[in-house]
């Protein structure tokens, strides 16, 4: 019975509405006060069932919630016969509650999105060697799937046979869709858009990236920063409060008109809601952007941030040296190659890893006496041929001459701003070669736009050598930067900046940069949507996509924003329904119900709002980052 | 010691959830601290002592309350 009505909830809501037009329509218009009352008194009877329940449930697990008050303020009324105010405060109590039902499933219907893509059931080998589908839950590690065109994988596994496109939107937020052949990896929850595979289940459930994300999301919508958790705190005791001082008010001033008044006013409803609904917003905006936000402690703590610390390598640039040009001097390019692939194979240095990248398959010979110059390169033998490797410095000190061609090219390849790897084989110059790592897509444009946003510096760590990381920053106008730094370096740098009273953000690709994520006070990751980042840090920028870093602060900054202005909507509320009552004589249950409503749905269509924000300007740059791919800087390692 | 998630219909006030933390808690079997209601993903988490509870006992509280259950899953902590 109790369910029943609590189903019907919305039917009785629409009744009691009709019941109240019937009553005033029998009062001033056929000038009957007897279906007026009828109507009215049936219409409160009606409403205050489901209140009424939902406050008897509420009271045998011991809380004191608001339906416990406008229980008793409606019963109330209803002793004291006004039968009008009863009436209309249980009908505005039920259609709010209906309307701020409607407008929370807005607020998370960023995050439904995202739960409505994962996998309901699957195609599984069945001991008979035939695929059967069955429920999702059903998978267990280690079977074997089948996925046809168009299906969702249901896991995270291997590809055993065949092979297709996969769209890996949601994971890694680009709809690109990747080539997946036998042995790679696929992940729940993307869509293969053509071809069939075969899978082996490497992980299920909650435990696959997917799922991870989505518990991560789901979390953070509900985590609590220190002032909701005081609000929480509060409103626990006030309502318990709210109903002392009715009952105090009673018994002092013996009208208990006024008392059940204080009931309503005294409702605590927009101040529970307002940081909840912007945090779930804001946090649901995030997520369908590519940007992971781990709770409203984030949010705040990022919208403050003075100071962004950037690793360089992987971050700002690729992290992946090319040889981007090169010039050849001598007559016989097969044998010199050949013995600087041989010379280079020695060698762990990245410049060294670009050269062979770059020359591929090459005759290697036997290298003796190899000798290391310090800052310089390599000098060895090869079949009796000395071969020096390395840059201008290491040149000068093996006496070779350059002709006025290579010192052209040489001064041409650093303005680029290459580093230089020269060939001399036997004392003359053979091959000059420039390498460069490139500062990703649109960096300098997003870097502009943080500085837009206010945050005051922008550093550059490296463990780079100090010219290459000062290019770097000239190139993108960062306020700092400093190379040589080792991992330890760079959080005994942020500890100085925190130090110095800033509010200090890291950005990293999260493997070799934890203590400084850790260390910061918001630690965002370049994450694939696989990494362990996911876990580690504050904010996660999916598919390591540098250009989510403006949006997700303009976005926090918003949020922020939208909160204050929810607690002060909500403050100000009771602040004037108070003062009203005491002051004013126009205040009376069914106003102070109404402002009560209207203001929760005030504070929710605030929140609201976040769900469209968007970085004013980030959509119309698609083609100057088009551009921007053709300004490449030496970044080398 | 299993782990229960349980997915409600959705919720829609902030006094719901301190009534099915309440509620929850209130049972025997349940490991308190591990009591988490999520409001906006309208799902109750908790490790419970299947011995001396059973997972459909902890769905009869919470629908006691008047929170229907859409689905709920257990696995072994």
């Amino acid at each position: 019975m109790q369910r029943y009505i609590l189903q019907k909830k919305n039917h009785i809501m629409l009744i009691s509405a009709m019941l109240i037009a019937l009553g005033f329509l029998g009062r001033f218009g056929i000038d009957s006060m007897l279906i007026f009352n009828a109507a009215l008194i049936t219409a409160s009877i009606l409403g205050i069932a489901p209140i009424a329940i939902q406050a008897y449930q509420a009271l045998k697990v011991k809380v004191v919630s608001i339906d416990v008050l406008v229980t008793i303020a409606v019963t109330g009324a209803i002793l004291i016969q006004n039968y009008e105010e009863s009436a209309i405060v249980t009908f505005l109590f039920l259609f709010g509650a209906y309307l701020e039902q409607r407008t929370l499933n807005k607020t998370r219907s960023a995050i439904k999105e995202l739960t409505e893509l994962a996998p309901e059931s699957a195609w599984k080998q069945m001991e008979d060697g035939e695929f059967e589908e069955v429920d999702v839950d059903d998978v267990d590690e280690d079977d074997i799937l089948l996925v046809k065109t168009g299906a969702r994988v249901p896991v995270d596994g291997t590809v055993l046979s065949g092979e297709g496109h996969l769209n890996e939107a949601s994971i890694t937020g680009e709809s690109l869709p990747v080539s997946k052949i036998k042995g790679s990896e696929v992940f729940a929850g993307t869509i293969l858009e053509n071809g069939t595979i075969q899978i082996k289940a490497d992980r299920v459930g909650e435990d696959t990236t997917f799922g991870r994300i989505i518990e991560l999301v789901e979390e953070a919508q509900d985590s609590k920063s220190a002032a909701e958790r005081f609000i929480d705190r509060f409103s626990k005791y006030y309502t318990p409060a709210v109903l002392v001082l009715g009952i105090i008010v009673w018994l002092f001033t013996n009208n208990l008109e006024l008392a059940i008044t204080v009931l309503v006013l005294g409702c605590p409803g927009a101040l529970v809601i307002g940081v909840p609904v912007s945090n779930v917003s804001g946090i649901g905006n995030g997520a369908r952007n590519g940007v992971l936000l781990k709770g409203s402690e984030v949010i705040n703590d990022f919208s403050k941030v003075d100071t962004i610390v950037f690793d360089k390598t992987g971050t700002l640039t690729i992290g992946n040296p090319e040889v981007a040009e090169s010039a050849f001097y001598g007559n016989n390019k097969a044998e010199v190659l050949g013995y600087l692939a041989s010379v280079e194979r020695e060698s762990d240095h990245p410049l060294a890893k670009a050269v062979l990248q770059e020359i591929g398959a090459a005759h290697f010979s036997t290298v003796e006496e190899t000798e290391v110059v310090k800052g310089g390169g390599i000098i060895a033998q090869i079949d009796g041929h000395r071969i020096a490797v390395g840059n201008v410095a290491l040149m000068e000190k093996e006496n070779i001459v350059l002709s006025e061609q290579v010192k052209k090219d040489v001064q041409r390849f650093e303005k680029n701003g290459s580093s230089l790897v020269l060939t001399a084989v036997d004392g003359t110059l053979q091959v000059l070669m420039g390498i460069r790592d490139q500062i990703r897509l649109g960096v300098k444009e997003d870097l502009q736009k943080l500085k837009k946003l206010g945050v005051k510096n922008l550093v550059v760590l490296s463990g780079d050598n100090q010219g290459t990381v000062d290019i770097v920053a000239r190139e993108l106008g960062l306020t700092e930067a400093h190379g040589h730094m080792l991992p330890e370096d760079k959080s005994a740098y942020i500890e100085k900046l925190q130090a110095d009273g800033q509010i200090v953000a890291f950005v990293g690709d999260g493997v070799n940069d934890s203590p400084s994520l850790a260390l910061a006070d918001i630690g965002i990751a370049m994450g694939s949507g696989t990494d362990v980042a996911i876990e580690t840090s504050d904010v996660v920028l999916m598919n390591s996509d540098f250009s989510r870093l403006p949006h997700a602060l303009g976005l926090t900054k918003s949020t922020a924003r939208n909160m204050r202005q929810n607690i002060i909507i909500a403050v100000g509320v009771v602040v004037i329904l108070l003062t009203s009552l005491i002051f004013g004589d126009w205040m009376n249950m069914s106003i102070g119900m109404l402002v009560h409503e209207a203001s929760i749905l005030v504070v929710i269509l605030n929140g609201m709002r976040l769900l469209r924000y968007h970085l004013g300007g980030s959509k119309t740059n698609e083609t100057e980052k088009a551009v921007m791919n053709q300004t490449e800087t030496n970044s080398a390692a | 010691m299993q782990k229960a998630t349980i997915q409600l219909e959705t919720l829609a006030c902030p006094s719901c959830l301190q009534k099915i933390e309440n509620a929850v808690k209130g049972l025997n079997g349940i490991e308190k601290d591990s009591v988490k209601i999520m409001f906006n993903a309208s799902k109750v988490k908790t490790d419970f002592n299947s011995k001396a509870i059973s997972i459909e006992q902890i769905e009869k509280a919470i629908e006691d309350l008047g929170y229907p259950i859409i689905k709920s899953k257990v696995k072994s902590a």
